[in-house]
């Protein structure tokens, strides 16, 4: 095994967090916290019979694996991958060696030095046999860290500040005295609210074609939490799978409650009913400014759907096409033709609705409905869908970035929406990939040097690996985020007249 | 040196200080002098009134408000609500204009302010309370506010001394098209008046799109002045309601009013709204796991669909599950029953997922686990026609809500043709109600029609309650079950008994 619990070169796991206790960490530089030295003699010695195990794991998972996502897509992980990456060891090195918790601790904190910003955030965590442990909180990411080298979370959630320290919920005599204070506002965007117009996967499977989807919602929800809300501190996190987490930091957006999160929610939202309501798009006109700048976004993209989904290739989607479009001529005669050519695509059968409707099939065609219709279609196959519950709440977790996907091993990593066209969820490195970065680095530079340069400043193990540019992009993120937050403190002390 | 003398008082204030003379003195506080016909609520009356007007008074108020809770009850609509509560408002709490001359202006007004600040005490005890006086008032407000004379309204605004900014002609100008594009206008005329505030004092604005934003800056049309206003009066009176919860502890002295409070809060009872969730079906036609399908015929549009849905889908999403789930418990599925139930129709899943992600929230919706509360409460109440209807709309890929508001109407004709509503002159006057958003009205009629041998017939007509318009869908399986089994000996006695009818008044 090369990714050992106790990496044997100097560089050991520790120094990436410079606060953190240096004596423990260089005089047992073998055993972690938590653990005796005992346990870890056995973990090791065991190894082969863990292995044993694991092979049966991995039949049941890909069984229950296949059973859920029927047609196998090219990018799905096997099996055996994905029970590799739930190995303890290596969730343990990911946490010890990789896993940023300074800047996850600055992100939460906004200052510096502890505050009850972090100290009474709640975090939750999912525990390998897939218990649920809710209401955790740490003092400082020391003690977080140290939470998750010795359980082992497959995942873990971040929750909103509390009134008090949520360890402490119960020995409130008052329950109303332990209730949430503020909280990044949050959106989720699955894929799976895309499965009715996707047509290249379902479920759990992704490609670069639905990602596209993905892109789509990110340009457009940034775009107005940006122009429209005012917010500036917007993390986009890949959710690992299928789908992006957005956090809002802003402090304004932290300090919201559920009716105002509803709105930001409500406004954003823009598909109505379910399954059977129909049409889905219901826009009086003129169109909100809102989305009339979306539709600006999204047209570009509407034809690379057509090209790439295909959406209307079948015969039952494009029934439903059909009974979007407002003329019962119009819709007659588009469906003689696309009987009579199947397997026609779904770009030439938008311009059908064009060249027919000149055509003159129907006598009496309110062109200005159509259009209205026409673009009404375009924002149902284009427009962002958010899971909005998770948006309305203040007491909603979300998962954490930089986690590890248990299902795929990709790291949780934030989107830069600048280059969000280049996003790449099928590069994400995997915590595996990671791991032997560690190594490959390691070793290159053990041959070159030599021993040498141990004296210059020392490396962080996220620094060796792919993850370098993903981590460096939060930091960034969070010191800006800090930059505002010392201006909103300093604003609010200078107000003070208390202060000289 | 500097010799302290405590008892010497400050010249200037030493003549207003004497001890003798402010022991016996009336307090005396400003008159209230009532400008405008609205009211904020801002000051508590200080005058002394009697116990008999404290009691009238309140109970005339209380009137209105439990009228204005039924209109909302009954799903009618806003100038309907007007009219019918016109006559009842100006009976029991009559508020005239400035314009009216009026010579019993002072009063009434001074009878609307008392009597407001009475039923906040007897209201501010629970959450639950809070909440509703809260609505009610707010929607008393809103009524009055909308008939008020435009000129009046105005002065009252300008009394309120809310900061709203006000944009500006140039940056109209600027923004010309985009405002107009928010009042759904083709053109921006130039005398629309618009303000300038942050949105979070808007969110229901924000959240229909009713308003231009921009960084953070709601423009608000001054049309929607009004959703300014009801915005501050619910904020405000919320924050008091909390202030007056605090403060109620120190009145438990009070042996005059404490009684009377307490006899009015327990008088504003919610409507027959509600429904007895221990009420179970007789014996051997209790639903278990296996005969849900088949007593699916007696369920309402929203459960039958589902049963539908779930039965094609093999799954329904959390909201659809915890709908039906809720109205299954209604029914009196037990918990084991309700388990194999979801288990046996998730077909496709395996047990370990179902178990994992499924099993805790039915358990959680019969109060089988969770915090203690919710334990000892027996978990949740099934969902009334009100809260379904109430809810946010579905949206993609989910099935719960009342298929009435939900299904477009081809949708909704099929799936009626489909429970075997075949009538065309039923099916018209269903698509006007729907049409007219009377979805439970429309539900009503289908109840209607699908009985119509047994409510023509003899044999049933006994069933307590049967005449009365459904409001919650356990209701309406409980009236279909009765009617169609009611030749059933075990049921008309378990009927009789109190059993399955047993409906909280």
């Amino acid at each position: 095994m090369p990714h050992s619990v106790s990496p044997d070169t100097g560089s050991s796991g520790d120094h990436d967090l410079p606060d953190a206790n240096p004596q423990s960490s260089h005089s047992t530089p073998t055993i972690r916290a938590g653990e005796s030295p005992e346990e870890a003699e056995k973990s090791s010695t065991a190894l082969e019979d863990m292995f044993d195990d694991d092979d049966d794991d991995l039949d049941d998972l890909s069984s229950s694996m296949a059973a859920s996502q029927e047609p196998q897509s090219v990018q799905a992980i096997s099996g055996a991958q994905s029970a590799r990456f739930s190995d303890p060891e290596i969730m343990r090195a990911f946490y010890q060696r990789l896993f940023p918790f300074r800047y996850l601790f600055q992100w939460l904190n906004h200052s510096p030095s502890p505050s009850t910003d972090f100290g009474h955030r709640e975090f939750a965590f999912t525990l390998p046999n897939d218990a649920y442990l809710r209401y955790q909180s740490f003092p400082s990411s020391d003690l977080l860290r140290k939470q998750c080298i010795q359980m082992l979370p497959s995942r873990f959630e971040v929750g909103p500040v509390y009134s008090t320290n949520p360890r402490d919920r119960k020995t409130l005599r008052k329950s109303s005295a332990f209730r949430p204070l503020n909280k990044e506002l949050v959106f989720d965007i699955d894929m799976t609210d895309y499965d009715e117009i996707r047509t290249c996967c379902t479920g759990a499977n992704i490609c670069h074609r639905c990602w596209a989807f993905i892109t789509m919602a990110i340009k457009v929800i940034d775009t107005a939490l940006r122009e429209d809300f005012g917010f500036k501190h917007i993390l986009w996190v890949y959710s690992g799978r299928r789908g992006a987490h957005a956090w809002v930091c802003d402090k304004r957006a932290r300090e919201l409650d559920d009716s105002k999160r509803r709105a930001v929610a409500g406004y954003l939202e823009l598909l109505k009913g379910g399954d059977s309501s129909g049409k889905k798009v219901n826009l009086k006109r003129p169109l909100h400014p809102h989305i009339e700048r979306s539709l600006r976004i999204l047209r570009n993209h509407f034809s690379d759907i057509l090209e790439t989904q295909d959406p209307w290739l079948e015969d039952d989607r494009a029934a439903h096409l059909l009974s979007l479009l407002p003329d019962r001529d119009l819709v007659a005669a588009l469906r003689k033709r696309w009987d009579s050519a199947p397997g026609r695509r779904s770009g030439s059968k938008w311009a059908d609705i064009d060249a027919l409707a000149e055509a003159r099939v129907s006598e009496h065609l309110d062109s200005k409905a159509l259009l209205e219709a026409k673009i009404d279609i375009v924002l149902e196959y284009t427009y962002p869908r958010l899971d909005a519950e998770v948006s309305k709440k203040l007491n909603h977790l979300l998962k954490s970035p930089f986690c590890v996907h248990p299902g795929t091993g990709r790291v949780c990593v934030p989107i830069d929406v600048q280059k969000v066209e280049e996003f790449d969820p099928l590069e994400v490195p995997t915590v595996t990939q990671l791991l032997d970065d560690i190594d490959q680095w390691d070793h290159d530079k053990m041959d070159g040097v030599d021993g040498e340069g141990t004296g210059e400043k020392k490396i962080q193990d996220w620094e060796k690996t792919r993850l370098k540019p993903y981590v460096e992009q939060f930091r960034n993120f969070v010191s800006e985020l800090l930059k505002d937050e010392r201006a909103i403190k300093r604003e609010r002390d200078d107000a003070d007249p208390m202060e000289f | 040196m500097i010799r302290q003398d405590f008892n010497r008082i400050d010249a200037k204030r030493r003549s207003n200080l004497d001890p003798k003379k402010k022991q016996f003195a009336q307090p005396a506080f400003q008159h209230h002098d009532y400008q405008h016909r609205l009211n904020f609520y801002v000051l508590p009356p200080t005058a002394e009134i009697t116990l008999e007007e404290f009691e009238e008074w309140a109970i005339n108020r209380l009137k209105v408000l439990s009228e204005l809770e039924s209109c909302t009850f009954r799903n009618r609509t806003p100038d309907e609500t007007a009219s019918y509560m016109a006559p009842i408002l100006s009976k029991y709490l009559a508020l005239h204009s400035n314009s009216s001359r009026s010579s019993m202006l002072q009063e009434e007004r001074k009878q609307d302010h008392y009597s407001h600040f009475i039923l906040r005490l007897a209201f501010s005890s629970t959450e639950d309370l809070r909440r509703r006086f809260s609505r009610l008032e707010s929607m008393l407000f809103r009524l009055r506010w909308k008939e008020d004379d435009a000129r009046e309204r105005r002065e009252f605004v300008d009394s309120l001394d809310l900061r709203w900014e006000k944009v500006g002609d140039e940056e109209k100008r600027e923004l010309a098209s985009e405002l107009a594009a928010v009042t759904y206008k083709t053109r921006q005329s130039d005398d629309d008046g618009w303000f300038k505030v942050e949105w979070e004092q808007v969110p229901e604005l924000v959240e229909s799109r009713r308003v231009l934003l921009k960084r953070g800056v709601a423009y608000v049309p001054a049309r929607e002045q009004m959703s300014l206003v009801m915005a501050e009066f619910t904020r405000r009176l919320d924050a008091a309601m909390e202030l007056t919860a605090r403060a109620l502890p120190r009145l438990d002295e009070d042996d005059r009013l404490t009684p009377i409070l307490k006899h009015l809060s327990a008088s504003f009872i919610s409507p027959a709204s509600t429904y007895d969730s221990n009420s179970a079906l007789p014996g051997t036609l209790q639903p278990h796991a296996n005969n849900i399908p088949q007593l699916a015929q007696h369920f309402p549009a929203c459960m039958g669909q589902l049963q539908t849905r779930l039965a094609r889908d093999h799954h329904l999403k959390h909201f659809a599950r915890l709908q039906y789930t809720l109205f299954l418990k209604g029914i009196g599925l037990s918990l084991q029953d309700c388990i194999v139930f979801w288990r046996r129709s998730f077909s496709l899943m395996t047990d370990e997922k179902f178990e994992k992600e499924y099993k805790y929230n039915i358990r959680h919706v019969y109060g089988d686990v969770g915090g203690d509360s919710n334990r000892r409460g027996k978990g949740y109440s099934a969902y009334s026609c009100q809260k379904i209807l109430t809810e946010p709309l579905p949206s993609a890929g989910q099935a719960h809500g009342c298929p009435y508001r939900t299904f477009s109407i081809d949708n909704l004709l099929e799936s009626l043709r489909s429970m075997g509503v075949h009538d065309r002159e039923v099916l018209k006057t269903i698509r006007e109600d729907v049409g007219r958003q009377r979805y439970h009205i429309a539900c009503n009629r289908v109840f209607e029609y699908q009985h119509k041998a047994e409510l023509d017939g003899k044999p049933g007509q006994e069933i307590p309650g049967l005449k009365e318009t459904i409001v919650h869908p356990n209701d309406y399986f409980k009236k279909s079950f009765l009617l169609k089994h009611w030749g059933d000996k075990e049921v008309r006695e378990g009927a009789d008994a109190g059993g399955p009818l047993k409906m909280e008044e």
